[in-house]
């Protein structure tokens, strides 16, 4: 075990309905190599000797691709450090005696569920209602690799669809907007043959969702690509943009 | 709660913002193109004839309105985006750094935009609500030989006032910052984003937002100092 000694800021909510608030935890023996959700196991173990309420925060991979951890840290979703999500934050990054506060992403969107833990199905249901391509899957299926595809156009829909889901870019956006979300899987199939076809029921479906959930408007600040643990760029923000008003002004 | 249609969704509010922002803009190239007469330096002259010019101009005059409905339509659905936006978040963060990931104006389009209301309002009630002689204010119009309105003479009249120079100097300062982001975010809402465009935008953009507001501050603080007479 480590050396480091911490002290944690964390908000504690027991389930949906109730007030909640922020909870000191000090933790001590904290090795500077252990992820931060490591570090929040030994702190649960800690609890759960003591026969207290462990924390309940999300995780599933552990190694960034999955998408399920969360956790604003210190004022910055998956803490400080760029292109990396919670899983991948290692204690490295705090000094021995550091205060790290920790709540769950914040939006009229993401009800918290418990503690850290949020429900962020509304990124789901935004995919649900046009993230797709209406492909024949009966037997008779076409070589993908028979439609050429020009290299640029690519790699900038697989940019885009490295997108996991995570909603870091709603967590950090001042208006809790989920653009970057949306863009990002409008993006990764409009810019392909296969879901060119569907493009302009996809923007209107999308979008039309998402403001349903009661996401926020995109200002342009561009917190989003910043904080986006995936390094996603705010033009695919732009060629929704494009997406979305062709759509709207040629939809019959 | 469903937005949708030409007015209701998110993205449309976008462009809407986007359009008026753009013709304001076009409105204030105009407007500081017909002010900076003053910086001839000939007693307001050539200034008092441009502005005679756009004052009795009838496509001026209709834009004149127009420019107002653009004004108000900018105002209305700055408003209606910044309820939202409130609304997209109830509980605010007990800690959050924003400043790591973006400008404080980009995040304050809405303060800064309310700060330049503000000064419009004085600067209309200044100079549009005497030149158009709006309720009992033609007496207080300043006329030229000629028996013309001499706007030049109001200008240097109204800049006597140093705490008037200093509201002029503070809401060219809002504007600045409110430019320094509303300029390329216009093209970003409208999808104007090209890798080989976007640092043009950009160059121009903080260019634009540094000049006008300089040019249009420049002209109650020398006309305060006497260096415009």
């Amino acid at each position: 075990m480590g050396n480091m000694k911490l002290t944690l800021k964390i908000w504690r909510q027991n389930g949906p309905n109730d007030q909640g608030k922020i909870v000191d935890y000090p933790v001590s023996d904290v090795s500077e190599d252990m992820s931060f959700l490591e570090m929040l196991d030994v702190l649960n173990d800690d609890l759960v000797r003591k026969g207290e309420d462990p924390i309940a925060f999300d995780h599933d991979c552990r190694e960034g691709i999955c998408g399920m951890c969360s956790l604003f840290i210190n004022g910055e979703p998956h803490g400080p450090g760029r292109g990396i999500t919670t899983c991948q934050l290692h204690m490295r990054m705090f000094k021995d005696g550091d205060t790290i506060h920790v709540e769950p992403w914040r939006s009229a969107a993401f009800p918290v569920i418990k503690d850290l833990a949020t429900n962020r199905s509304a990124l789901d249901r935004i995919q649900a209602a046009g993230g797709f391509v209406s492909v024949n899957t009966s037997g008779n299926l076409v070589d993908g690799n028979a439609l050429p595809i020009p290299k640029d156009d690519a790699d900038t829909a697989f940019d885009a669809a490295t997108c996991i889901g995570c909603g870091a870019c709603v967590a950090t956006c001042p208006n809790g907007s989920a653009m970057l979300f949306t863009a990002a899987k409008v993006s990764q199939l409009s810019l392909l043959p296969q879901g060119k076809p569907e493009r302009k029921r996809r923007a209107l479906a999308m979008v039309e969702q998402m403001d349903k959930e009661g996401f926020g408007n995109c200002s342009n600040t561009g917190a989003c690509e910043v904080e986006c643990p995936k390094g996603i760029s705010i033009s695919h923000i732009a060629r929704l943009h494009r997406e979305y008003l062709v759509a709207t002004v040629t939809k019959e | 709660m469903a937005r949708q249609g030409l007015f209701g969704s998110s993205l449309v509010k976008k462009y809407w913002m986007a359009l008026t922002g753009f013709f304001l803009i076009t409105f204030l190239v105009v407007h500081a193109g017909v002010n900076a007469m003053i910086f001839w330096n000939d007693g307001g002259v050539t200034f008092n004839m441009v502005a005679h010019f756009f004052g009795t101009n009838i496509i001026i005059r209709t834009m004149e309105i127009v420019l107002f409905l653009g004004l108000i339509a900018h105002v209305v659905d700055g408003l209606m985006l910044w309820r939202q936006n409130r609304a997209a978040r109830p509980v605010k963060y007990a800690m959050e750094k924003g400043s790591a990931s973006r400008s404080w104006y980009s995040a304050s389009m809405g303060i800064l935009g309310t700060l330049i209301l503000l000064f419009l309002i004085v600067h209309l009630w200044h100079f549009w609500v005497k030149s158009r002689g709006i309720v009992g204010s033609l007496d207080e119009l300043p006329l030229d030989p000629e028996g013309q309105e001499n706007l030049f003479a109001l200008m240097v009249r109204t800049f006597e006032n140093p705490i008037v120079v200093v509201i002029y100097v503070l809401g060219c300062v809002s504007l600045f910052w409110h430019l320094l982001h509303g300029f390329k975010s216009a093209f970003q809402s409208l999808g104007l984003n090209h890798k080989r465009y976007n640092p043009i935008i950009a160059a121009f953009g903080v260019a634009f937002s540094i000049i006008v507001p300089t040019l249009f501050a420049l002209m109650p603080v020398s006309m305060y100092f006497g260096w415009i007479q």
